[in-house]
């Protein structure tokens, strides 16, 4: 056995690309100490990528947030690549998304561009091997939490990040699980996407005129997207100016501020807020529009619990996920 | 007092919709009893102001059956007594403040708006007890309140890029400290040496909605020597 045997294999990061991110289920129950949730945009997409690898819901993965990611793997293992196609090559062969593939030492892992979404997931086989802070390793650049080094940085080139050694017999072929994704489950990030949200008619909402409104015209995704929120522009609704007293926000909330122009909330947002609320995107259907890119036509429609509730369950014991 | 069903694993409890310490007592004592009762189920629980936003597990109860606890719960709340919904487990945290004129950074512009001396309005600012109304907008961010009226300056017009870390501002009749480096609005009278969030101890933050905070008034050397920056 040489010392090379008994080191971690890593991977070493080349080229980070624009934004690419530590990124695990998410950092829950730290909310009332203003500290986010964080977590993959894409959840369905995060998810499978663990699922195809037979990894633990949780298992950290990279976000890889519009392509020009490239990466060199030190030791055999297996990955996943779930989200947006940017073109990824092993060793400049191309290589599927939705897919899981085997890894050999010295293999060479590139990404280009999308044409359609945003974002993609790299996952290993056991997940990158990081240290969690405050019970996830999920990175929130504005809070400086988490992310490999516990600063809240993105990867940058030199990077190199842990993972478990493989056990060989996997790499054969020969493991029990599937190695893609079923058709069915695979989006295609259209130009122009249906989301289904929960109205919120409580005292701190805009007011069923309002939202009558909301539902009536479709958006598209302005340019002012990011972790946090997405914002959409349409004909201006109308807004009395009131502000509401405070209170906290879970990802999905559709804000409406003063301008007229409504506010999706996204992993990163801030805890509590005081902007009326529209009300609420399905859970489900968040990844959907964390995948559209700006100019993306985007149409609301009203919902009930209910049916998205049994959906929710039903997405949640699918993929293990503990809560 | 009004369960709100926000989403498929959300909900929110709207109180009377007012910034007051009888309304903020009623948060507490439902927050406490959520937490005695229903912590199986709760995965985030955000109390603020006027209202308990949580989220709960749907692997463990269905939403109709977490909103049916919770109201029992609201019940609870709505039945005491007024005298009942004392504070009873809350703590109450000292952080020592140097209010000098160099960290100040407002205190003299303040003296034009309220007509007081820097020293009146320091003594009106420490001599209170405040009770942490909400947290959140960063990380450890705790809305304090409430000022006394004749130092309750609205925010500034123009916000900061950055206000140091440690900053203890004014806005309204809310009082906070900036625990980063943040850009904010909020007029500055001080700044603690002392460190309000470490993420890598359990809790990142010593203080909760419902706790009291103390504001010592400390001198430019104790400030120093508790490792305060300029």
């Amino acid at each position: 056995m040489s010392l090379d045997d008994l080191l971690p294999p890593t991977l070493q990061i080349v080229k980070p690309g624009v934004i690419s991110l530590l990124q695990d289920y998410g950092r829950y129950g730290m909310q009332h100490y203003g500290i986010t949730n964080s977590g993959p945009m894409d959840e369905h997409a995060y998810l499978w990528a663990n699922r195809l690898l037979q990894n633990n819901f949780n298992a950290p993965q990279i976000e890889i947030c519009l392509g020009g990611f490239e990466a060199r793997f030190s030791k055999p293992t297996r990955i996943a690549i779930c989200g947006a196609h940017l073109h990824p090559t092993l060793n400049h062969k191309p290589l599927k998304t939705w897919h899981s593939y085997a890894i050999k030492a010295g293999d060479v892992l590139r990404f280009g561009g999308a044409h359609h979404g945003l974002y993609t997931y790299l996952a290993i086989a056991g997940g990158f091997d990081v240290k969690p802070q405050l019970s996830s390793c999920s990175t929130v650049m504005r809070e400086h939490l988490g992310g490999i080094h516990q600063n809240g940085e993105k990867l940058v080139a030199g990077d190199s990040l842990d993972y478990p050694h493989y056990n060989e017999r996997h790499i054969k072929g020969t493991g029990p699980f599937s190695t893609v994704v079923p058709e069915a489950y695979i989006p295609s990030y259209p130009d122009k996407i249906s989301i289904r949200f929960i109205p919120n008619y409580s005292e701190n909402g805009c007011g069923e005129a309002t939202l009558n409104k909301f539902t009536e015209q479709s958006y598209r995704v302005s340019n002012e997207i990011n972790r946090m929120g997405y914002r959409l522009k349409g004909e201006a609704l109308p807004h009395d100016g009131k502000s509401i007293i405070s209170q906290g926000i879970s990802t999905g909330f559709i804000q409406l501020p003063k301008d007229g122009q409504p506010i999706v909330l996204m992993k990163d947002r801030q805890t509590i807020g005081g902007y009326p609320l529209l009300g609420c995107v399905a859970h489900l259907d968040v990844a959907k529009l964390s995948q559209s890119k700006p100019g993306v036509e985007v149409e609301f429609v009203k919902v009930g619990i209910q049916q998205l509730e049994s959906e929710l369950v039903e997405h949640l014991e699918f993929f293990g996920v503990a809560f | 007092m009004n369960v709100v069903s926000v989403s498929e694993n959300t909900v929110v409890v709207l109180f009377e919709q007012k910034i007051s310490q009888q309304v903020a007592a009623q948060v507490l004592k439902l927050k406490q009893l959520i937490d005695a009762e229903l912590a199986d189920y709760v995965i985030d629980i955000v109390p603020s102001y006027a209202s308990i936003h949580l989220s709960f597990n749907l692997r463990k109860i269905n939403h109709q059956g977490f909103v049916d606890k919770l109201e029992t719960l609201t019940d609870i709340v709505l039945n005491a007594a007024e005298d009942d919904t004392h504070d009873g487990q809350q703590k109450l945290i000292e952080i020592p403040v140097y209010y000098g004129e160099e960290v100040g950074l407002d205190l003299l512009e303040m003296t034009e708006t309220t007509g007081l001396s820097i020293e009146q309005i320091i003594q009106m600012h420490h001599q209170k007890t405040y009770r942490v109304f909400a947290l959140g907008f960063s990380p450890g961010f705790a809305f304090l309140g409430s000022v006394d009226q004749p130092i309750a300056v609205p925010r500034k017009e123009t916000p900061r890029l950055s206000v140091p870390k440690g900053s203890l501002g004014i806005a309204g009749e809310q009082t906070a400290i900036y625990p980063f480096d943040s850009p904010g609005g909020w007029n500055i009278i001080g700044r603690t040496p002392k460190n309000l969030v470490d993420y890598n101890q359990h809790p990142p933050c010593e203080f909760e909605v419902g706790d009291s905070i103390k504001f010592n008034p400390i001198s430019k050397q104790a400030y120093l020597d508790l490792g305060g920056e300029f």
